[in-house]
């Protein structure tokens, strides 16, 4: 089995992002991770080519030359080989102008299923790999926790979270899965892995490797202006002992606040 | 332009989700008196509820109703609305940020050819007529506002932030019936696991109670459920109770988990770490009730009380029984 893992580089979850001027300063951002999700869609590709005992697992981003490092994470937990697309014109794409990039260049290559994150933390778009599936013609179940692909490899069931419990679904494949937290525990990369990484295949395409011009992979978002979320003022601590404190807030939220 | 909208509603086993009228709510507001607003309305004997979106804004209620609709499928309903809007051409397309309307919008918006704003949460017109769309990134470590170059304009909106207008019974709007012609679906529902006892949905609950780390046990969302109970409220939880297996991941809020906007926030037990803050920093009014002082969900809570939660909940549960029955 093929199996196609879209990987995204992102700023690590834990650090504040440099917002100034109306714009994020990406000179100040220094640490990156993968993108959690991602993660999991790694995960499982590497547990279904497990599980067969046969196939293999590529890893595709789109990004500068700093997601090298988020490609070597993938590799060094059992990926067989990574694609990194990286062009200047690239830069400032947006959902829109990524997802046909990813698609120009899946098309390239075989594959029997597709495996993305729910949404990469960044921008949280939770997007591309639901347009991928479009653009590639295929069809897509997302946010899914649980995925189980049947023997003959040609048709899948997966589960989705929803509002008031879980789907169930059936598709037949090529498919485009994206992976939600719960799928699977992401392993970590052995010292063998890490040391292995850098000698699996690594291919770098531009757009013009992929046949693409600028102009078809435009952005069709313009960023106006980006500003640091609005402040919280810390409010009060309500004193007293526990019964006049809790009557002290009751009496806040129904008269002050209005709430409740 | 922003003067022509169309809706896409959302209904699950024949009721609108509360995000309809929301969305509504917000296109009447942008469209303006001579603006247009139009909504879809897919599903399997729906039409009836086509008066409720006329009650909430819509003057002209699109209906495809259709046992291939029954249940939600990106790619029927994919095809439904991309016929749709390819003969209505709106300036814009409103979805609902929620589970379904973030797995159909980017279908829909690549089917069209369009970019997609996801998770909007605020919305102007700006001087050439464009939508200039506000939403959070970086799990609300930033806001952006953008402006999407291709038309329709396509964006999701975040549930529980735009107010719906005030029903209006004499309202009235035309309705179409449009042809369903839905082609062989590839994905398809198959099963349906429900949730026990789940009366209310996290993302549209007014009122949230949740509980994390300091609860010790799951044994503390039993507490945390009589309370919830009294105020109507659904209950949440920070990722270190779910990662304990306490209570399952649906009921994760946070960067990982949902994102929240409710009037009321609780949060019992809970430290306040920015993955957490991340889901639900933007509640209107957010109560802290945890045994450190310098937590630091405190430094974002209108009211705090410092205690143990297990002497502060039963406490706040019985005085609001009595005063709320009062
Ligand atoms: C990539 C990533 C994503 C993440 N996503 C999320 C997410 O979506 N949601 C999320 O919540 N976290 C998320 N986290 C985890 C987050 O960083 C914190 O670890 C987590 O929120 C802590 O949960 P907590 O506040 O319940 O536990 P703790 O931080 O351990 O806090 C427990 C609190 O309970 C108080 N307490 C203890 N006993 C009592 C008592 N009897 N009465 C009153 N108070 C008491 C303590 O004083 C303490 O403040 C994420 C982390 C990472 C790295
Ligand atoms: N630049 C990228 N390169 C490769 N895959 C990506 C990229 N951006 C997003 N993805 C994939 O698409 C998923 C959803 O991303 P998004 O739509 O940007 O939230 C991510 O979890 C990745 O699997």
């Amino acid at each position: 089995m093929n199996i196609v893992v879209c990987v995204k580089q992102v700023p690590d979850t834990e650090i504040r992002i440099p917002v100034q001027n109306g714009r994020i300063v990406e000179e100040e951002i220094k640490q990156y991770v993968v993108n959690p999700y991602d993660e999991f869609a790694i995960e499982e590709a590497l547990r279904i080519k497990e599980r067969f005992g046969e196939g293999k697992v590529t890893l595709i981003t789109v990004g500068p030359e700093r997601a090298r490092e988020a490609l070597l994470t993938g590799l060094a937990m059992g990926a067989d080989e990574a694609i990194h697309i990286n062009d200047p014109a690239l830069e400032g794409s947006d959902a829109f102008a990524t997802a046909r990039v990813l698609a120009a260049a899946i098309k390239k290559m075989p594959y029997d299923l597709i495996l993305c994150g729910k949404q990469a933390v960044d921008q949280d778009n939770a997007q591309i790999g639901i347009a991928l599936a479009e653009l590639l013609d295929l069809p897509h179940v997302s946010v899914v926790t649980k995925l189980e692909i049947a023997e003959d490899k040609k048709s899948a069931k997966a589960e989705r979270e929803v509002e008031g419990g879980k789907e169930v679904i059936e598709t037949t494949l090529p498919a485009v899965i994206t992976a939600q937290k719960g799928l699977n525990e992401p392993r970590y990369p052995s010292f063998k892995g890490i040391r292995m990484a850098r000698q699996k295949p690594y291919t770098v395409w531009t757009l013009a490797d992929l046949g693409l011009k600028p102009e078809e992979v435009a952005p069709q978002t313009e960023v106006v202006v980006i500003n640091p979320p609005p402040e919280r003022k810390a409010g009060r601590i309500i004193q007293g002992d526990p019964e006049t404190a809790v009557k002290e807030l009751v009496r806040l939220l129904r008269e002050e606040a209005k709430v409740i | 332009m922003a003067k022509h909208f169309l809706v896409v509603a959302e209904q699950s086993e024949g009721v609108l989700r509360k995000v309809s009228f929301e969305m509504l709510g917000e296109a009447r507001r942008l469209a303006g008196s001579e603006g247009k607003v139009e909504a879809a309305l897919l599903g399997s004997g729906v039409e009836p509820l086509a008066e409720q979106l006329a009650w909430h804004g819509a003057d002209k209620v699109y209906v495809a109703d259709d046992a291939a609709l029954q249940l939600y499928s990106a790619e029927a309903y994919t095809t439904v609305l991309a016929d749709l809007v390819k003969k209505i051409q709106p300036d814009v397309v409103f979805i609902g940020a929620t589970t379904n309307g973030k797995d159909l919008a980017p279908r829909l918006a690549t089917r069209l050819g369009v970019g997609l704003a996801s998770d909007c949460t605020g919305f102007s017109v700006d001087g050439d007529g464009k939508l200039l769309i506000t939403r959070p990134i970086y799990a609300g470590r930033a806001i952006e506002t953008i402006k999407l170059k291709s038309t329709p304009q396509m964006a999701t909106l975040r549930p529980n932030v735009f107010p719906p207008l005030e029903p209006d019974t004499s309202r009235k709007a035309e309705v179409e019936k449009i042809a369903v012609n839905v082609g062989p679906i590839r994905a398809k529902v198959v099963g349906f696991l429900k949730k026990e006892g789940e009366e209310i949905e996290l993302t549209e609950a007014d009122i949230i109670v949740s509980g994390g780390r300091g609860l010790g046990g799951p044994e503390g969302f039993e507490v945390l459920r009589e309370l919830a109970k009294v105020l109507k409220a659904a209950v949440g939880a920070s990722r270190a109770a779910v990662d304990a297996g306490w209570i399952d991941h649906s009921h994760q809020v946070g960067q990982t988990g949902k994102t929240v906007n409710p009037k009321l926030y609780i949060a019992c037990g809970i430290s306040g770490a920015a993955q957490h803050l991340a889901g639900m920093r933007t509640s209107k009014v957010i109560v802290a009730i945890n045994k450190d002082p310098e937590a630091p969900i405190f430094k974002v809570a209108d009211y705090g009380i410092v205690g143990d939660l297990y002497k502060i909940v039963p406490l706040l549960t019985k005085e609001l029984q009595e005063v709320l029955r009062g």
